[in-house]
């Protein structure tokens, strides 16, 4: 008589209890070695529940669907010419910092989940986590098949893992996943499944992905949907995890708390890049970045943390600053791309007017004020020809390794925010209190940071010059400058004849 | 603070000054004038004069901006790393206090900017 089929509950009783045992040739603490060094006390891993109770064979049943949809729509936009149905080649500077800056997120996030699937004691949280390192290995490759069409009739998409680790503005994401991935597991998963994927995931998705299907982009949004069902699975194991912790042991609570403010700035300050995006390099934007803030951080994130606030969890630090900094720092991250063009991998162009209007009609209190004029007076400079892009290497945040762009946005907006501490004698600058405080807690840690100006200087970016470390970075000449004039806008101009969209600029 | 890891750290001070072939860095930030939308950073020898910051150095890369011709140098305001300062012209960056990873900040009186608006 055959065994009766067992029920998708017990399956997955199977699956994540079954798996694990008490080690008795080797200690626990041998064979998961990882688990207690950040202070974290779990008493009872088998109080860990996986709110989807996802088992293998069902996974891999529902992954395969999404793939064979996915891929069909890949073929079918690549048969049908589907580049040519975008409002204009301009936006593919958006699918040029996607694929350079955030694919290789996905696939370092799949390091991070291999580790933790691996490292962590529990079994039901190991296989959480092994899954969510195929998710993410998934989304970095379809992510480069679904771009790769693109890569055949564009500039600037042909080698973004080899640019992710020297690329100036690069070394802003670089360094936030790798600060997780050289975390412990704990801190690790907080980063990125709560304060990345739960807290500000919308953040990055809503405007790539909405960005994209304003913009005639189906390869990418198809990729979105594809995606979106495997991040709604994180987002749940991102609050799952922290519950978790936060019930096992009230100790828990003061380490969670600090690295919840910490992998919030960090994460917040990586979508300055995102932001700028946002406003600046869609052709049509969905939303504002400001808006984007206001609807999933000040309102879902205030909701969210109301809820965690029976555990003593509180907002993250400086999120009020994070606020108040929404009027301004799209506008700020987009002006220092356009001043160092020449050395972007990407297209940079300036707003045009209606571009400025809308802007205008979405930052009434801060565009036309404080950055409408910098903008004008470019345009001015290139209709009369004398337009240069500027001559020298910036002063970088040594946490965020952003350019030390942001202001004192709540005392004055046109004063440069400039933070500093020293360390071992050495002086150490930030462009926030968020950052220095994150540096200050674990100095040892960002000492070693590879800031990439400090790199150039230090002659290890292929040589001294502009073309070199272009060079270096394999970055082609045209793939850098404004969009106006480029291979992208000639083969643009080729198929579609007027250029609407940016001819003012 | 505490060292949460769980080998500990390598010593690895990534941008000690000995790894900038004899140079040390000096970042040069203009208030005032956010054109240019952040300080400036240099590998300069410490031995440098001031003179030869302001001369050499500083117009490569702020000279495109209308204001920086008009400047009077006597009347500049000088900030060395949050103090005011009056640089001797004369003397090296080193002698005026200058050290590695330090911020210059100059502020220029009268000048506002393009059109006024401290860009």
């Amino acid at each position: 008589m055959p065994a009766k089929k067992l029920n998708l509950r017990k399956r997955y009783e199977l699956l994540t209890r079954g798996m694990g045992w008490e080690t008795t040739y080797q200690k626990m603490d041998d064979v998961f070695p990882y688990d207690s060094f950040e202070g974290i006390k779990i008493t009872d891993w088998d109080k860990w529940e996986d709110p989807f109770r996802l088992t293998m064979d069902s996974y891999w049943k529902f992954q395969a669907e999404k793939e064979k949809k996915l891929y069909a729509v890949i073929d079918s936009f690549a048969q049908n010419n589907g580049q040519t149905n975008l409002a204009c080649a301009s936006y593919l500077s958006a699918i040029k910092l996607f694929i350079t800056g955030v694919t290789p997120l996905e696939y370092g996030a799949h390091r991070g989940f291999a580790h933790l699937g691996r490292h962590f004691r529990g079994d039901g949280a190991r296989i959480a986590c092994q899954m969510q390192a195929i998710d993410e290995l998934r989304h970095a490759q379809t992510q480069v098949h679904t771009i790769s069409h693109y890569n055949k009739h564009f500039s600037g998409l042909h080698d973004p893992f080899h640019q992710f680790d020297r690329v100036w503005y690069l070394s802003v994401p670089k360094s936030f996943v790798e600060d997780a991935m050289s975390s412990g597991p704990f801190e690790f998963i907080t980063s990125i499944s709560f304060a990345f994927e739960y807290v500000l995931t919308n953040l990055l998705f809503v405007p790539f992905m909405s960005g994209a299907a304003y913009n005639g982009d189906m390869a990418t949004v198809t990729f979105g949907f594809s995606a979106q069902s495997d991040e709604s699975r994180h987002m749940t194991l991102g609050l799952e995890i922290i519950k978790f912790m936060l019930e096992q042991h009230e100790d828990n609570l003061p380490i969670i708390q600090r690295w919840m403010d910490k992998h919030f700035w960090r994460a917040y300050r990586l979508l300055a890049l995102v932001a700028a995006m946002q406003d600046y390099m869609l052709t049509n934007s969905p939303m504002s970045w400001k808006e984007a803030w206001d609807v999933y951080f000040v309102e879902n994130g205030g909701a969210l943390f109301e809820d965690l606030s029976r555990y003593g969890l509180k907002m993250p630090k400086y999120h009020e600053l994070a606020t108040a900094e929404s009027d301004h720092i799209s506008h700020q991250v987009w002006s220092v791309f356009c001043s160092l063009g020449n050395a972007t991998g990407f297209h940079t162009f300036l707003p045009t007017e209606e571009k400025m209007d809308w802007l205008s009609e979405k930052y009434p209190d801060t565009f036309d004020k404080y950055y409408r004029p910098r903008f004008e007076y470019w345009a001015e400079q290139k209709k009369a020809g004398t337009f240069e892009y500027q001559k020298g290497l910036p002063q970088l945040c040594q946490v965020c390794q952003i350019p030390m762009v942001f202001t004192e946005v709540q005392t004055d907006p046109m004063q440069i925010s400039y933070r500093v501490t020293e360390h071992g004698g050495d002086k150490y600058h930030f462009c926030s209190d968020g950052c220095k405080d994150i540096f200050e807690f674990e100095p040892e840690k960002y000492v070693q940071a590879w800031l990439p100006v400090h790199q150039i200087y230090q002659g290890n970016c292929g040589g001294p010059t502009l073309p070199e470390v272009l060079d270096w970075y394999k970055f082609k000449p045209e793939d850098s400058g404004d969009y106006i004039g480029s291979k992208d806008y000639q083969r643009w101009q080729e198929w579609k004849g007027a250029d609407k969209k940016v001819k003012q600029a | 603070m505490a060292i949460i890891a769980k080998d500990g750290y390598v010593d690895n001070v990534r941008d000690r000054v000995e790894n900038f072939h004899g140079n040390q860095l000096v970042y040069v930030g203009w208030d005032d004038h956010l054109l240019f939308s952040a300080a400036w950073a240099f590998p300069l020898p410490p031995e440098m004069p001031f003179q030869g910051l302001v001369s050499e150095v500083m117009p490569g890369s702020f000279n495109d901006h209308p204001d920086f011709k008009k400047i009077d140098w006597t009347s500049v305001e000088w900030v060395l790393d949050g103090k005011r300062f009056s640089p001797d012209m004369d003397k090296s960056l080193k002698d005026n206090g200058v050290g590695h990873k330090s911020l210059i900040r100059f502020k220029t009186p009268g000048l506002t900017g393009i059109n006024g608006t401290r860009l």
